[in-house]
Parts: structure tokens; C-alpha cells; sequence
């Protein structure tokens, strides 16, 4: 049964997940992959703002398709989270907390996750039409010349995610395998 | 001779880059579906549940399956009897995929430069295969590949004395390496023979073949069905969280080869395997 909870994913919310929740999350999220993640840390080593309050903030790491006429936003599933590894240490220094995608982690984003109380959740790859049905809210915030990769702030409800990495470092990916390999024996 | 005017080749490719982007073929909706019944574990069930909600979505509400639409691939089985009139065939293809992606409203993916990237804006180039066949027709191929999988997807150049062994640690291996990134349950294609750059191709070629169908060498056919079990034995399961469905399913396509080498290229798929062709 998928527990219900709201942003912003506070430290103390943050402690209560662990690998392997299901969660229907509800709240304002960012939208960021590549491109904008550069321009972020970039910004942040210059010591420049970024164009989002990071503070106990959770990010979506996708780049929908346009929308169409009456739709909110394109399909959005998430994108693969590992091309982020290189920034997501960075943006939790800064107090994000949250990030949803899809795919293995490297150790220090790990690591970084158990110092700054991190979650990651999965959300289902390729589920793109299922998961726009629950962005509520889509506004273009900034890097608009990115294009799918522009910085979007997205009101969400009851968005289906699993959490693959809990803050102690517990990783469903591990856990799942080998439960379902030991139960088939 | 028979003359066919490019800008047939234009209208076909931007109806198949939505059709393809919105509707998945009925093998891969059928293999998911068979997979769904044989799975156990709560979470793996509900992956496969709501990956069965999402395609039956995109095809009532004509929407694209997954927002990574891809590089549009297009292969071209251009009949030897054909001549192409009326402007440049590159142009022609492109213009179809420039078209599709805009009207329906799928993702421009493409960057000009591999190194100084920048976004073309309109998901061109294609990635374009031609082939001249006998005939006077052309068969026009749109599979667009999403990079999430393609970026899992390897190639090695075997020595003979590896032998079937080695290709089959090296199909478990790339599964094994790609793990919970390509959004399993995934589809592999495997490419064995030609050359480097050949192998490439054919295991490309593979992710276009209907998964229900086999090779036609039993010697091969027999090994398709024999991977995707071991596959499945891995353990990686629906978005990598466990269970019995890694793959849904292996197609195999092969060529001649040089008396020294043995190349193996494996292009990895996602669940959202797309293709759909026509002939004009």
C-alpha cells in the first residue's frame, strides 16, 4: 500500500522513507537534467544564485515532450539519474533533498545522501503518459534556449515513485535482487 | 522504372514518426502483458501494471509512450526498379522526421555537435539506413531509439577461439552492466559477424525485428530463446527492483565474417521498443 506524502521533504520526512516505500508524492517539484544542471553548479561555484530555492527542494530528473493544446505538460517520465552524479552532491550542499529519475547512483552520491539526509525515488522509466497525468501545474522558471531541458517548477499529486535509495544508504536495487533471488531458491 | 516523387518519402516518415512514438507495436504490448502474468513479487507487478496503464494511455490519447521520442532511425529498402524524382533523399527524410516531431509534438533530442552540443531544434539529422533491394518499391523503417538504453549498449571484437561461450557471457555481462539504467524490462538486439562497424548495424537491426519472430537458423533461433531465459534467471527485474522480468525479449541477426575475428555488438532496448514501417 503506497503511503501519502507532501513536500517540501523536510529532514525529518526525509528520515521516515526507506528503500523499497512505496509513495504517492504531492507538491512542488523542479524539473532538471543535463544542461541545466551544468548551469547550476556552474552558477553555484561562481558563488552566483540559482533560479530555484534549493532549500529542502526535490528535483525531476526529466525533459518532456511539448505540450499539447489543453495538456499541462508533454510525457514526463524520468530520465536516467547517472548523468547527474557529477552535480547532485553539489545541489544537496546547497539543501536539495529530493530527486526522482531512474537508474544506479554512483558511491558519492551516496555518501552524500547519508550527510545531507538525501532520498531518491524512482519514478517508472518509459511511463511518461502515466506520470504527466499527475503534474497538476507546469511553469517555465528559466534556460529556456535548453529547450526539453529548461528548468520547469511542477505541482504534482499523487505521483507513483518507489524509493530506490533511503537516507541511511539502503538501496532497493540491491535489496529487490537479492530478495527475489533468494525467495525463487 | 518506376518513379516515385521524394516527397512520398517526406509524408510517410512524418506519419510513421507519431504513429511509432504512440502506438507500441502489438508484439511488445503482448510480450509485456505474458510477462505480467508470470511475475510474483508485489513491487514487480505494479511496475509491469502501470507500464500496461501507460502504452494504453498513449494509444487512446494519442500521446507519446515516453518522453525520450528519440533519434528517429530510419532504414530504407530502396527497390532496385525505383527512381527517387523531385529533390534530395536526405532532405526528403529529413524533412518527414522535421515535420513529425513538430506536429506530433514529440521531444527534438539531437544536438549538432557530440562535443559542443547545442540542440537543432527539430530532431534532425536521422540516423538514415539505406539498403537496395530487388523490386520497385521502397520500405520505409522509423524505429526511434531513446538514448537511456542506447547508452548501455556495447561492441567487442571477439578472437574465433572465444567461440558461442564467449558471446554468451558477453550478452549476460552488457544486461548485467546496464542493470537498473535502461529501464528494464528491456529488449537486446545482438549483432554477431561482418565487421566493427557491421555487427553495429545488425544488432540494431535486431531492435527492428518483431520479438515473437526467430531467426531463421535453428542454431541461432535456439540461442535466442536460451539468452532470454539466462536473462531472465539475472534476477534484475521490472526497473531493475527485483523480479523475473529483465527482458521481454532477444532477437539475434547475424552475417559472414573475416577467418580472424568474431565481432558481438549488443544495442540495448527499453521496454518502449518502437517500430513502424510501410511500403510506398
Amino acid at each position: 500500500m503506497a503511503r501519502k506524502i507532501n513536500l517540501p521533504l523536510t529532514e525529518e520526512l526525509a528520515k521516515t522513507l526507506k528503500a523499497g516505500d512505496e509513495v504517492l508524492l504531492t507538491g512542488t517539484i523542479y524539473t532538471s537534467r543535463d544542461a541545466g544542471h551544468k548551469r547550476m553548479c556552474e552558477a553555484l561555484e561562481k558563488g552566483e544564485e540559482i533560479p530555484m530555492d534549493p532549500k529542502d527542494a526535490t528535483i525531476y530528473y526529466v525533459g518532456p515532450t511539448p505540450a499539447k493544446p489543453g495538456q499541462v505538460i508533454g510525457s514526463a517520465g524520468p530520465t536516467t539519474s547517472g548523468r547527474m552524479d557529477a552535480y547532485a552532491p553539489k545541489m544537496m550542499s546547497v539543501g536539495a533533498r529530493g530527486m526522482i529519475g531512474k537508474g544506479a547512483r554512483l558511491p558519492e552520491v551516496i555518501d552524500a545522501m547519508k550527510k545531507y539526509n538525501g532520498v531518491y525515488f524512482g519514478a517508472i522509466g518509459g511511463a511518461g503518459a502515466l506520470l504527466a497525468k499527475c503534474i497538476k501545474k507546469a511553469e517555465l522558471i528559466a534556460y529556456e534556449d535548453l529547450g526539453a531541458e529548461a528548468l520547469r517548477k511542477l505541482y504534482v499529486e499523487d505521483m507513483p515513485l518507489v524509493v530506490i535509495i533511503d537516507s541511511e544508504g539502503n538501496n532497493l536495487y540491491e535489496q529487490g535482487r537479492q530478495t527475489y533471488l533468494e525467495n525463487r531458491k | 522504372m518506376r518513379e516515385i516523387n521524394v516527397s512520398a518519402v517526406t509524408d510517410v516518415i512524418e506519419k510513421l514518426c507519431i504513429d511509432a512514438n504512440n502506438h507500441l507495436p502489438r508484439d511488445v504490448k503482448c510480450a509485456i502483458r505474458n510477462c505480467r502474468a508470470c511475475e510474483d513479487g508485489e513491487i514487480a507487478k505494479g511496475v509491469l501494471d502501470n507500464i500496461i496503464e501507460n502504452f494504453e494511455i498513449a494509444d487512446n490519447e494519442n500521446v507519446p509512450i515516453c518522453q525520450d521520442t528519440g533519434m528517429a532511425c530510419v532504414f530504407l529498402e530502396i527497390g532496385q526498379d525505383v527512381h527517387l524524382t523531385g529533390g534530395d533523399l536526405t532532405d526528403a527524410i529529413n524533412e518527414g522526421v522535421r515535420r513529425g516531431y513538430d506536429k506530433g509534438y514529440l521531444r527534438k533530442s539531437v544536438v549538432a555537435d557530440p562535443v559542443r552540443r547545442g540542440n537543432t531544434g527539430d530532431n534532425t539529422p536521422a540516423m538514415i539506413y539505406t539498403e537496395i533491394v530487388p523490386g520497385d518499391k521502397v520500405k520505409i523503417t522509423v524505429g526511434p531509439k531513446g538514448f537511456g538504453s542506447e547508452n548501455m549498449s556495447q561492441i567487442r571484437m571477439f578472437k574465433p577461439s572465444h567461440g558461442i561461450e564467449g558471446i554468451k557471457d558477453f550478452i549476460l555481462e552488457a544486461v548485467e552492466t546496464a542493470g537498473p539504467n535502461p529501464c528494464p524490462p528491456m529488449v537486446v538486439g545482438v549483432g554477431i559477424g561482418g565487421t566493427f562497424d557491421k555487427a553495429a548495424l545488425l544488432a540494431k537491426k535486431a531492435l527492428m525485428r518483431p520479438i515473437d519472430s526467430s531467426h531463421p537458423d535453428p542454431y541461432y533461433a535456439d540461442l535466442e530463446k536460451e539468452m532470454l531465459e539466462k536473462i531472465n534467471e539475472l534476477g534484475i527485474g521490472p526497473q531493475g527492483f527485483g523480479g523475473r522480468t529483465t527482458a521481454i525479449g532477444l532477437n539475434i541477426e547475424t552475417m559472414p565474417t573475416h577467418i580472424a575475428g568474431m565481432p558481438c555488438a549488443i544495442n540495448i532496448n527499453c521496454h518502449v521498443t518502437r517500430h513502424k514501417s510501410e511500403v510506398i
